[in-house]
């Protein structure tokens, strides 16, 4: 099956790979040590993969914004967005 | 924790995975691999990087859409939800007066979307239109072809009609499904018909509005037939919707890099908003802020 109409670029699919790979890992974490629903410094209860979930929607964000407001590189919202991720998954 | 006792239950959920990666996540990868790219044709095609992003996010006209999309979202929010459970209190509770308004309620879900937009052209024509020669007999100038503002009336009235009744069966479902005990408790307490409705019937349809007002957010959101039929964007662009517009750019122009681009913060604005009135709706009543 050829995928040249999916147009694949290195890029996107080290993308896609990582978002993989962060999936399998939260699945395995989550299936070793269960998560339990608490409260960090975002405003409501969550769990890890709730976290997870605000992490990466909010990561988009920060990107989006970046782009939008500045015209420095994407490399910085892209360093970022990862302290954010690891930031609301740790302590959110 | 507990061991979920038989995980042979994973394997009933593969077909709708299967199903979702074709129908979804599949197209999705591919919208964002031509985001980063000017495609030209099969196999023409350039990296360049995330510049389509910046182009998008600086465009005018995106805004313009963006900001009525959020209006028209707003406004069917606002009509359809309290409408629709006022409609489902008045409705009755048993007899033959049920099947009727359940039937009459669920005819305008049964119409295809694009034989909505032309029902209401027809409909609100000055010139042979039931309503809009009506209106224009009682000496207001009504012409949605002309007027932004009567285009815009048109599309609400034609949305408030169509989706209204999905809110008012979810409501009805939600309150049919009340046990009678607490209303006789709250008879027996002498509470008022809205004490009843505040402290009884609203906290227990809070399920069924969660889903309701997710999906007419979403579908309002996403909407693209029954207003492109209607005004097609117009006139001027003043109902061009989000939908309207990128379909202009991806199939009008065929300016995929930009279209997919706008696809992704299109899709994230939805996933955020639908995620946030989740969120909220789940704490209503439970004392949590």
């Amino acid at each position: 099956m050829s995928l040249e109409w999916m147009a694949w670029t290195l890029p996107t699919a080290t993308f896609f790979v990582v978002i993989a790979l962060l999936l399998l890992g939260m699945t395995i974490w989550e299936l070793r040590t269960p998560s339990v629903a608490r409260k960090g410094f975002l405003p409501i209860d969550t769990t890890r993969g709730d976290r997870f979930f605000i992490g990466l929607l909010g990561s988009a964000y920060i990107n989006l914004a970046w782009l939008g407001l500045t015209g420095l590189s994407p490399w910085f919202s892209l360093l970022i967005s990862v302290v954010f991720l690891v930031a609301v998954i740790r302590y959110g | 924790m507990e061991k979920t006792p038989n995980n042979k239950a994973w394997l009933l959920v593969i077909p709708v995975f299967v199903i979702v990666a074709f129908s979804a996540i599949i197209p999705l990868m591919t919208v964002v691999n031509y985001s980063v790219q000017d495609i030209f044709g099969p196999g023409e095609r350039y990296f360049v990087g995330v510049e389509w992003f910046k182009e998008t996010l600086s465009d005018r006209r995106l805004h313009d859409a963006l900001w009525r999309q959020f209006l028209f979202s707003g406004l069917v929010l606002l009509i359809e939800i309290p409408l629709g459970v006022m409609i489902a209190l008045a409705m009755p509770k048993r007899g033959w007066g049920v099947s009727v308004s359940l039937v009459l309620l669920a005819l305008p879900l049964l119409i295809p979307w694009n034989v909505i937009g032309t029902i209401w052209i027809i409909f609100t024509r000055p010139d042979i239109g039931l309503f809009g020669v009506a209106i224009n007999g009682l000496g207001i100038d009504f012409d949605h072809t002309a007027s932004p503002l009567d285009a815009w009336v048109t599309v609400m009235l034609m949305e408030v009609w169509h989706w209204t009744p999905l809110v008012v069966l979810l409501a009805y479902a939600g309150l049919q499904a009340i046990p009678e005990a607490y209303f006789q408790a709250a008879r027996i307490d002498g509470a008022s018909a809205w004490a009843t409705f505040r402290y009884i019937q609203l906290p227990k349809m809070r399920g069924v509005l969660t889903i309701a007002v997710l999906l007419r957010f979403m579908d309002s959101f996403l909407i693209y037939a029954e207003p492109f039929v209607l005004t097609g964007g117009g006139p001027g662009n003043s109902t061009t919707f989000l939908s309207i517009h990128l379909v202009k750019l991806a199939v009008g122009q065929f300016d995929l890099g930009p279209a997919a681009a706008f696809s992704i913060i299109y899709f994230l604005i939805v996933l955020l908003f639908s995620w946030m009135f989740y969120q909220a709706l789940q704490r209503v009543g439970t004392g949590e802020k």
